[in-house]
């Protein structure tokens, strides 16, 4: 199941025409209203401090600004800084992470396995029962040194038992098993049918796991809340999170000080620039879901039923 | 092949398969395993152990307090509050969503321009890919005191703004909305997958006896999806003590006048453990969450064995 296809229907089985208007009415202005309050934020994020001030936040500002932006790309090396620790955090992480997974999930795939079923029942148990967030957190904080570093924002999520389960079951689905009796027999060894025999086959079970993996760590902001005290490790959405109650936030942390300061924080378009702070975060999804979409409908379809 | 020789390359296979295993199995001990021990915690007055501070020095030198943490957890009438809400949006949102993403998904398949039904799918399925702090911020244009919509326009019709951030009795239907508003379109999308995969001949069969797409929605449509909603359904109410952190965090900006219709436990956890350092109480509660939630999960898991036996978890 790679992707959803729009059954074909013959025009005499069609709903009515009053029936589709409506349908079409109620299904659309619901999407509608998924993507606009994103328009919204886009809208305020353009909108000059004065017409805020005077009006509020208003689909129609009476005056259009890109002070935000503006003040976005010379001041703010606190986003900057953010953007990088989002980038490298979501990269690095979503690649360990999927080594991880993959090499996991092949195990457990393997019906040969001497061990298989301890091994699921290892990791699936963490999905049944856990120690609690008081006692995860001190042996993270305490004893792993999980604190003020990457390692904090990268390791904690480093495994999810359901993308185990969702790869295992593409492998299940996907691989026969004889392809991995016909390996053996060659002579070819575990990883090398795992890295030259299967990978190639799994690409879509992979992808899948990839961008929910990715996703993960790109919304992450609980993280950073929990392990992360030094502005320089915030990743975006942590920054977004505090720039809500301090929207000089971005100013405190740059490089320019004194006299100049002071000037730009007089100035500091706080609110339009909070906004196009949610801009930047969202415009990289926004722009890359539709195109992946199929992957993590297919991803998910597995794992609301297996998972 | 001799039988050394093949019982030689099992063990090599086998070994190889550990390693394979080895990483994820090292992070479940450190992070998953290691830390359930720490449950004792609930049973215990966390001091720092002042000579030798370290996390297991501290926790063996802290003073048993037996069921102190969850006799005054259970005392309290915030914990009432707190497990009403928790179980209260639980059960509110399984209905409402089941309900609504349901209806959403039949009548999205019936939807006849396929350039249409793709572009409402991809806009629905937006919310999914967004994080609560940002869905915060969309809230936020709403509700801000000073510019926000609902309230620019509370004043533009003479009437008084609401303080939307200090007054708990508007929460439920906040949160309600947001969740509805995040989660809806993904439900509905995989809703809509299992509709697809309804065998066609099924709608033939019930058009040649005269069905109408009323009678083939009711005898057709729905039986199919009975038991994925019924497995679901069970699955959410195994769940029914966790929530989404996010949500209930960050949605209403960490307000504390507004607990009583926002805190939950999985947010009480939290904030018993970050902001008052009432470790043992943090990790009582949790594990009275991980507790029944277990229990739950085990019998939801049972009454799903009982009516499909392949969608089991276990």
């Amino acid at each position: 199941m790679s992707e959803i296809k729009i059954r074909k229907r013959n025009r005499l089985q069609s709903v009515s025409l009053p029936a589709e208007i409506i349908i079409n009415l109620l299904v659309g202005g619901f999407a509608l209203l998924c993507i606009l309050p994103f328009i919204f934020v886009i809208i305020i994020s353009f909108s000059s401090e004065e017409s805020i001030r005077l009006i509020g936040y208003s689909f129609r500002p009476l005056e259009w600004s890109t002070a935000a932006y503006k003040f976005v790309f010379d001041m703010g090396s606190q986003l900057w800084i953010s953007y990088f620790n989002s980038f490298f955090v979501s990269t690095v992480g979503t690649l360990i992470s999927l080594l991880m997974c993959v090499l996991y999930a092949y195990a457990l795939f393997r019906k040969d396995f001497k061990y298989r079923k301890f091994f699921t029942f290892f990791v699936f148990f963490t999905m049944l029962f856990g120690g609690g967030l008081a006692p995860t957190y001190m042996v993270c904080k305490q004893m792993l040194g999980l604190s003020d570093n990457y390692a904090a924002l990268i390791v904690p999520a480093l495994v999810n038992p359901f993308f185990i389960i969702i790869m295992r079951t593409f492998l299940q689905t996907s691989v026969p098993t004889e392809l991995i009796e016909a390996a053996s027999i060659d002579g070819s060894g575990e990883y090398n049918t795992l890295f030259r025999i299967i990978i190639p086959i799994s690409k879509p079970g992979i992808a899948t796991v990839a961008l929910l993996t990715v996703i993960n760590y790109w919304n992450d902001w609980f993280l950073a809340m929990l392990y992360i005290r030094e502005p320089k490790f915030y990743p975006l959405q942590y920054l977004l999170m505090k720039a809500q109650n301090q929207a000089d936030f971005l100013i405190k942390n740059s490089s320019v000080i004194g006299v100049e300061a002071t000037k730009l924080l007089r100035d500091l378009p706080g609110t339009s620039l909070r906004m196009s702070l949610v801009v930047f975060i969202v415009v990289p999804i926004a722009c890359a879901y539709p195109f992946f979409q199929r992957y993590i409908i297919s991803g998910l379809t597995i794992g609301s039923v297996k998972g | 092949m001799g039988e050394a020789k093949n019982k030689r390359k099992n063990r090599k296979k086998t070994l190889m398969l550990l390693t394979m295993v080895a990483p994820v199995s090292i992070w479940l001990i450190l992070l998953r395993y290691i830390p359930m021990a720490g449950i004792v915690l609930a049973f215990k007055q966390y001091k720092v152990y002042t000579k030798a501070p370290s996390l297991i020095n501290n926790i063996v030198h802290s003073n048993w307090v037996g069921l102190g943490n969850f006799k005054f957890l259970f005392a309290s009438s915030d914990t009432l509050l707190i497990l009403r809400n928790t179980i209260g949006y639980n059960l509110l949102w399984i209905a409402l969503g089941v309900v609504i993403s349901v209806s959403l998904a039949i009548m999205l398949n019936e939807v006849r321009s396929k350039f249409a039904a793709k572009t409402y799918q991809t806009l629905m399925f937006f919310p999914y890919f967004i994080s609560w702090v940002v869905v915060s911020y969309f809230v936020m244009a709403l509700l801000d005191p000073t510019s926000g919509l609902i309230v620019k326009a509370q004043l533009a019709g003479g009437g008084e703004a609401t303080n939307w951030y200090h007054d708990y009795k508007p929460w439920p239907v906040i949160l309600t909305l947001s969740n509805l508003w995040k989660n809806m379109g993904y439900q509905t999308i995989l809703y809509l997958a299992a509709i697809t995969g309804i065998d066609k001949t099924q709608y033939e069969a019930a058009a040649i006896d005269g069905a109408g797409k009323w009678q083939q929605i009711w005898h057709v449509t729905i039986p199919n999806l009975r038991s994925m909603v019924i497995i679901l359904l069970i699955m959410d109410l195994g769940k029914i003590f966790n929530s989404d952190f996010g949500l209930f965090y960050s949605v209403p900006q960490n307000s504390g006048s507004i607990f009583r219709t926002t805190q939950v436990l999985d947010t009480y956890v939290y904030r018993a453990l970050m902001n008052s350092q009432k470790i043992g109480m943090s990790t009582a509660a949790s594990l009275f969450q991980n507790t029944v939630g277990f229990i739950l999960i085990m019998i939801a898991n049972t009454a799903i064995r009982k009516i499909d036996p392949d969608s089991a978890l276990f």
